[in-house]
């Protein structure tokens, strides 16, 4: 494999940081997956199992970190869609900036939706 | 001096002929990217639909994620239409997220050992991860024999 030169054409802007997000959000929610498909298992070791390892999640720390979560599902999703939008849409590329700052927004829209709803729920004693 | 010029001339390289077609096929080993690449695009569209909902269901109506415990999961698998909601999640999501985790492997691991254990070990992780999931949705009893009722949805002791 050849080593990636100093510089390159594709780098800096719009276009590069939101495929960085992409990446890097993207192995973060795999590895949530991972996760989470394990603990769901235990569902299938007893009601108690299941219930103990769940428990320890329903804490602040974990509260914030489920908000992290989402956070970095809803900007995968969005920022997805524009990809598909720039691949298959005749001026996708053209506007391939202004549709990430459109999926920047729809993201602050729907975090300021679900935000709250968790955060209460978190914090808002049991 | 004739005699080099008419060995250049037969041993020189073969030119394709004038307005030949490009053909990209014949280095590649078949279509199997490109199929990925399409295949990311689709599960992805899907994935939206499947994972909003998902969040929807289980952190934003009633209590959120408080309410989720055994016999919150439990209830939701009692119903075909979220076992084959959750089956499509898990298997769509598990292909596009090794699929995606695949190419940033081979972007970054440019040692051929180190790719090649790091896509062992990721493809292990994605097989035991579906298989495992997957007998779990359709195995699981929401009222498993001798629990204690109230850990188990308020229908098992109907």
């Amino acid at each position: 494999m050849p080593s990636a030169p100093a510089g390159t054409l594709y780098r800096g802007h719009e276009g590069m940081w939101s495929w960085v997000a992409h990446r890097v959000t993207g192995v973060l929610i795999f590895f949530f997956l991972l996760v989470h498909v394990l603990d769901t298992a235990l569902v299938r070791v007893s009601p108690e199992a299941y219930n103990d390892v769940i428990g320890t999640y329903k804490n602040p720390i974990m509260g914030l970190g489920e908000a992290g979560l989402v956070a970095a599902i809803v900007f995968h999703a969005f920022n997805g869609i524009r990809i598909i939008l720039v691949d298959f849409w005749a001026k996708g590329p053209k506007y391939q900036k202004r549709m990430l700052w459109i999926a920047l927004a729809l993201w602050v829209v729907a975090m300021a939706g679900f935000l709250p709803r968790h955060l209460m729920n978190v914090f808002g004693g049991n | 001096m004739a005699d080099t010029a008419t060995e250049a001339q037969t041993s020189a390289p073969e030119i394709a002929a004038p307005r030949d077609r490009y053909k990209r096929k014949k280095t590649t080993r078949g279509n199997y990217e490109l199929y990925s690449w399409v295949f990311m695009r689709a599960s992805g569209v899907l994935l939206v639909v499947l994972i909003f909902g998902h969040l929807f269901v289980n952190l934003m109506v009633g209590d959120g994620v408080h309410a989720i415990d055994f016999a919150f999961v439990g209830g939701k698998w009692s119903s075909p239409f979220w076992q084959v909601w959750d089956l499509l999640m898990l298997w769509l999501a598990m292909f596009h997220g090794t699929n995606g985790v695949r190419t940033v492997i081979n972007d970054y691991a440019e040692r051929d050992g180190v790719r090649m254990t790091l896509k062992v070990l990721l493809y292990l992780a994605a097989v035991i991860t579906v298989v495992l999931g997957t007998l779990v949705i359709f195995t699981f009893s929401p009222c498993p024999h001798g629990a204690p009722a109230d850990l188990v949805p308020a229908f098992c002791s109907a």
